[in-house]
């Protein structure tokens, strides 16, 4: 199937669920509202016409220009992106799944933008969200076990955010 | 050895002990099999037979601490691999000697600026006698690193360096029952910073 086929079969079965979608992109995408990110999801993996057994990555992207003169030239308001590519062996075809969110929680820095885990649905997710949530600080709730999964357990804060402030000191070793 | 030379039948040699001990200690300087990144390619081309670091009596890298005298950290540190860096190095037997090979152990290399994981520099988590810059070194450049440790070995006056038994802080995680004075993080850190001069290497 064509991207555009897909976006429309997505479409017609959750017509509420997409919020935004560009189907002229290099990788053409819709973004899902994140409260049912699961049930389509499961469309896509066991629908006849989609089959897409395999999650390639999950990734998560922070829109942030945190020097003020260029934030009005940047082009995008201030917001974090989850990404999820898949493929299908059956169909081979590809396609890209968004869920945009705000950078924090409410607004409130500090909490956590949440999404629902999709580790249930390919297994893959397990160990990418795991990263998503470490890097760039993405709460996936019902999620097995959401630990920080390369840097150490009491590291704070999510290095790839924008405004990431990097440590002094860890552990009585200077990091500059 | 002045008036001594020539007294014996040719073949035989007199020598001081320190000096027999010090030239068997630097002819068979065992390395411990510990590569982190990129540059524990480079040393194993140096293991291998085209650099032959066998020539030096350093080829028989032992896979566990405390067989080996010399640690090459052989590729980028970053923090969570810190502790096991140190806790290694405290396990080894005193005589103990750590080349920083790359540029990544020596100063952060490429990952000074942003990386925010990376040790810059693994001469923050354990004394280094020898820094082999190069971004990975060449192998001749390694076994000149090994080289200017045999000649610290070859010009020590005692046996030991002196330095103390130190005790294994592990910081991250682990049940381990542990002294009064290194029983929590901050603790430990007072501790070690208390006994700072201790843990440095003696003038070799």
């Amino acid at each position: 199937m064509t991207p555009a086929e897909i976006i429309s079969v997505v479409e017609e079965r959750f017509a509420g669920a997409i919020a935004a979608k560009k189907a002229d992109a290099m990788d053409p995408w819709v973004s899902i509202e994140p409260s049912r990110l699961v049930e389509v999801c499961l469309f896509l993996r066991d629908g006849p016409r989609l089959r897409f057994e395999l999650l390639n990555c999950i990734s998560g992207v922070d829109y942030l220009e945190p020097e003020p003169k260029k934030a009005a030239k940047a082009g995008f308001e201030p917001h974090t992106e989850v990404v999820y590519h898949l493929q299908s062996f059956t169909h081979r075809h590809r396609f890209t799944l968004k869920v945009i969110l705000p950078r924090w929680k409410d607004y409130q820095p500090g909490q956590l933008p949440e999404v629902p885990s999709v580790a249930n649905v390919w297994a893959t997710a397990d160990w990418h969200e795991r990263e998503v949530y470490d890097l760039s600080g993405v709460w996936f709730t019902g999620h097995p076990n959401l630990t920080r999964i390369l840097l150490a357990e009491d590291w704070e804060g999510y290095p790839l955010r924008k405004d990431y402030e990097y440590p002094l000191e860890y552990h009585g070793i200077r990091c500059r | 050895m002045g008036w001594l030379e020539g007294r014996w039948e040719e073949g035989f040699v007199t020598t001081t002990l320190e000096r027999a001990i010090n030239w068997a200690r630097e002819s068979s300087l065992w390395p411990m099999t510990f590569g982190l990144a990129c540059c524990a390619i480079e040393m194993m081309a140096t293991g291998g037979p085209r650099y032959d670091i066998d020539r030096f009596g350093a080829g028989a890298f032992r896979a566990t601490p405390r067989q080996a005298d010399l640690m090459i950290v052989a590729g980028t540190v970053n923090h969570k691999m810190a502790a096991r860096v140190r806790r290694l190095y405290n396990q080894m037997p005193d005589p103990k000697f750590v080349i920083a090979m790359g540029a990544c152990t020596c100063g952060g290399g490429p990952y000074y600026k942003y990386g925010y994981n990376v040790v810059k520099g693994v001469d923050l988590v354990v004394p280094v006698d020898v820094y082999v810059p190069g971004c990975p070194p060449r192998p001749e450049a390694l076994l000149e690193g090994l080289m200017r440790i045999q000649d610290k070995v070859r010009a020590m006056k005692d046996l030991t360096k002196g330095q103390p038994m130190d005790i294994p802080i592990p910081h991250r995680s682990g049940a381990a029952l542990l002294p009064e004075e290194v029983a929590t993080p901050e603790k430990a850190n007072e501790f070690a910073v208390k006994n700072k001069d201790l843990a440095r290497p003696a003038k070799a």
